[in-house]
């Protein structure tokens, strides 16, 4: 990692504060997000996003329920664009590409951002086809590299040893802790770039949990990754940069361990402190 | 103490448990009544020879027949025929006979009084005769003879007779044979040569070439046609060789062809093992034969055939059909106020008389779409209709309109249990809607789809009144699959069992006979329709095991 500086906002609803000088270094910035507005209907969700994203790095929302982490994070691969009623303005960059222009195909995207979602949901398929499914859709039916992408997949999301005699077992068999590693060895059989984490162990046991932060640990040698978590504790543990928002806005970005030890902004202090949210 | 009762919830509890009693006896009840009546049509009852006094005072006469039903007369019925009170309060006994020997008698089945009959006895070398016409013969058999000459009398005769039979029955099969596979299909090809030459002259085409090229074509079915003729008529004057003589109950004695006997035997000689094993091969004639005289006897092979195969083509039509409607329904329609109207319409049209249905099928699919297509495909066959009539084709189509509500709807319901997650995560890597739809959403909707299959299965199955308009008729001389080129016929009209139970049941001349037939086809019905269901269920578990959804 090099030591070049960071430029990182954090720009609330007046859109002043800026953070200098992080701990941590990063080379480059993966996704830039531009002012970005969205409305479900009448009601808007998000208020003029600021942020950019360092590369290969760990960047945690946190923020009360209904506060507008996992729509944020559902518009980096556009997933907002199945509700009918969502509508976004403003910009997200990623690798300088502008992913709103029109004529951007978005399944091409969505090869590029993968996506792991709160509640496993592996498909009824044997746990083979679970991995394979994203390189079957782009076409590529010879035995020999799905057998590799499944063995790399399941080794790179640290399911391998556990699941290896059983491939061709359905994947509803295995357990929820295991489906969600095997979601994210699906997410990053067709190599993304930039994995999003949406809560990936809020509905898992203690241990399976653990597990899921040790590999994001892993994983950030590779991929950018975002994540949502409800989890101070989580967040604090597995991120590099934790963005906190409330009502919407971005309240605070930064540094992960100057927002946990000494945020700038009281309702980052307070959230934090468990004084509400 | 009420309250407190009714304050347990067990009140509640049993009337649930006993509605559901009810359904189980009323389904039961109903299954019971026509296995009972249907299946006891098969067993060889004792064959009686009865003394009956017809008329007071004179000597009694000599019936012979089957004790089929007895009823009790009311007191003013009774009394209303002519007997006394005392009589008539003593109850009066009444037996319905079948007595058979419809060409002799001209009945059938009488009624008997019980108090007019003196006796009745069981005689082993009773013979009961199934035949081809005139229903069943009852008598006892005197002589076989050949070409008119006595060749084996008494208990000899019968040692002859089945050897004969044999022969006989031999001949026959060779005989139909010849006719509908062989000549049938020299008719079939003689009239697609017919076609074939007036197409040609309808575009002009009939040159002198052709003309001869269709003459030398012509005379080569003509040549073989005569060749299976000439054999048909050996065939036929070797199976007029037999006949035997019987004697019947009043001791009148009748020649009876050979050729004339399907079955022959003597109910009152027979053990229990003998009668077991001419009850199943009965059943297994009514299952393969084709019917005779008028649908009253013989078998319902043709109707079988005619329901399954109308069944399995609607299928075929209404699963893409009612499935591609769902999925546009549910996965690409804007869910507004139009969708939900058309939403309403579907179910709606659900609830529609099935012979409106009918009605539509003959207005729109065989007058209009039919009467299209034979003048544009066709025009060689005109003015004779080919699609513009009634036909195998277009009774399929109408039911796989009227069951085209139950597909959408279920395969909706099972479009709409799929997961949200699921999509979204098909669609989170990289995958188009179009391509989550068939690898994922498609495949964990099929047990729904199939859901919807079994329902329409069975609603078409067990439809009759739009069929009567489209396509099925009492008697069809083929079946609408053969050995022909192109195997299908498709606009060919077919028998089906639901209308076999109405016509035997009310259009038969004979109403006593048929009485049995009815609850025996009912039954048959029933059968087809639970095995066609029993079948797409365990496909359907067979998918449901398979893609078992996200539980929790």
């Amino acid at each position: 990692m090099s030591s070049e500086p960071v430029r990182t906002h954090a720009i609330d609803m007046s859109a002043i504060a800026q953070k200098n000088q992080p701990n941590k270094g990063m080379n480059e910035t993966s996704i830039q997000i531009q002012n970005l507005n969205l409305f479900y209907g009448e009601k808007q969700a998000l208020h003029g996003i600021n942020m950019e994203i360092p590369k290969k790095q760990v960047t945690a929302y946190i923020g009360p329920s209904g506060c507008g982490k996992s729509t944020l994070l559902r518009c980096i691969n556009r997933m907002n664009d199945l509700v009918d009623s969502a509508r976004i303005e403003g910009k997200i960059n990623i690798e300088g590409k502008d992913i709103y222009q029109p004529g951007v195909d978005v399944a091409e995207l969505r090869r590029h951002v993968g996506m792991v979602f709160q509640k496993p949901n592996p498909f009824p398929k044997s746990i083979y086809e679970n991995v394979a499914y994203g390189l079957r859709i782009q076409g590529i039916n010879d035995r020999r590299i799905l057998d590799e992408a499944v063995e790399k997949s399941l080794r790179g999301a640290a399911i391998w040893d556990e699941v290896k005699d059983r491939l061709q077992d359905n994947a509803l068999g295995i357990s929820g802790g295991q489906q969600q590693r095997l979601v994210i060895a699906r997410a990053i059989a067709i190599e993304p770039t930039i994995l999003l984490l949406d809560e990936p162990s809020s509905a898992l046991d203690p241990i399976s949990s653990l597990k899921i932060e040790e590999l994001i640990n892993e994983l950030k040698e590779t991929y950018t990754i975002v994540i949502v978590t409800h989890n101070m504790q989580q967040a604090a543990r597995v991120s590099d940069f934790t963005a906190f928002m409330y009502m919407g806005d971005l309240i605070e970005f930064g540094d992960t361990n100057t927002i946990f030890t000494n945020p700038e902004k009281k309702q980052t202090e307070d959230y934090i402190t468990g004084r509400y949210g | 103490m009420i309250r407190e009762w009714f304050k347990t919830g067990a009140p509640w509890v049993w009337l649930n448990a006993a509605a559901v009693s009810l359904s189980l006896i009323m389904v039961f009840g109903l299954l019971a009544l026509i296995a009972i009546r249907g299946l006891g049509h098969f067993w060889p009852a004792d064959v009686a020879s009865i003394a009956y006094v017809e008329k007071a005072n004179e000597q009694p006469i000599t019936l012979v027949g089957e004790m089929v039903d007895q009823q009790v007369l009311k007191p003013e019925l009774a009394k209303a025929a002519g007997y006394t009170p005392e009589q008539a309060a003593a109850g009066l006994t009444q037996y319905l006979v079948k007595i058979g020997n419809r060409d002799i008698g001209g009945l059938d089945f009488r009624w008997l009084l019980g108090k007019d009959i003196k006796q009745t006895e069981y005689p082993e070398n009773l013979m009961v005769l199934e035949r081809r016409e005139w229903g069943n013969f009852y008598g006892y058999l005197e002589a076989i003879k050949e070409e008119g000459n006595v060749v084996a009398q008494g208990a000899q005769a019968w040692v002859i007779l089945a050897e004969r039979m044999e022969r006989t029955l031999d001949i026959f099969e060779r005989i139909k044979d010849i006719e509908k596979g062989e000549i049938g299909t020299i008719n079939y090809q003689l009239e697609r040569l017919r076609l074939k030459e007036r197409k040609l002259e309808l575009e002009d085409k009939l040159d002198a070439q052709a003309k001869q090229n269709l003459a030398s074509e012509k005379a080569e079915f003509e040549k073989a046609y005569q060749a299976l003729q000439a054999n048909l008529a050996d065939l036929n004057q070797k199976i007029r060789r037999d006949s035997l003589v019987a004697k019947v109950a009043n001791g009148q004695e009748v020649e009876i062809s050979l050729e004339k006997i399907v079955l022959y035997y003597r109910p009152n000689a027979m053990g229990l093992f003998q009668k077991i094993g001419h009850y199943f091969a009965k059943v297994g004639l009514f299952l393969s034969e084709e019917p005779r005289e008028a649908n009253t006897e013989g078998g319902v092979f043709p109707a079988i055939f005619g329901t399954v195969m109308m069944v399995m083509i609607m299928a075929v039509i209404v699963t893409p059909f009612g499935v591609i409607a769902a999925v546009y329904m549910r996965e690409y329609a804007k869910q507004g106020i139009l969708t939900r109207i058309i939403r309403i319409a579907v179910n709606n049209l659900a609830g529609v008389p099935s012979i409106v249905y009918g009605v539509f099928g003959l207005g729109f699919f065989v007058y209009i779409l039919g009467g299209n297509i034979d003048s544009l495909f066709f025009p060689e066959a005109l003015p004779a209709p080919t699609y513009g009539t009634p036909g195998m084709f277009w009774a399929s189509l109408t039911l796989a309109l009227l069951t085209l509500p139950v597909v959408i709807v279920a395969t909706e319901e099972g479009l709409s249990r799929v997961p949200k997650s699921i999509r979204e995560g098909s669609l989170a890597l990289g995958a188009t809607k179009a391509e989550t739809l068939w690898l994922t959403v498609l495949p964990m909707a099929s047990p729904a789809m199939m859901t919807g299959l079994i329902l329409a299965v069975a609603r078409a199955a067990g439809e009759v009144a739009p069929l009567m308009l489209v396509g099925v008729v009492k008697l069809a001389p083929t079946l609408p699959l053969d050995g022909n080129f192109p195997f299908m016929h498709l606009d060919r009209k077919f028998m089906h069992l639901g209308f076999h139970i109405y016509d035997v049941g009310f259009q038969s001349p004979n109403v006593e006979a048929a009485r049995p037939l009815v609850y025996a086809t009912s039954l048959l019905l029933v059968m087809v329709i639970i095995s066609l269901n029993l079948f797409a269920v365990s496909i359907r578990n067979h998918l449901r095991e398979k893609y078992k959804a996200l539980e929790n």
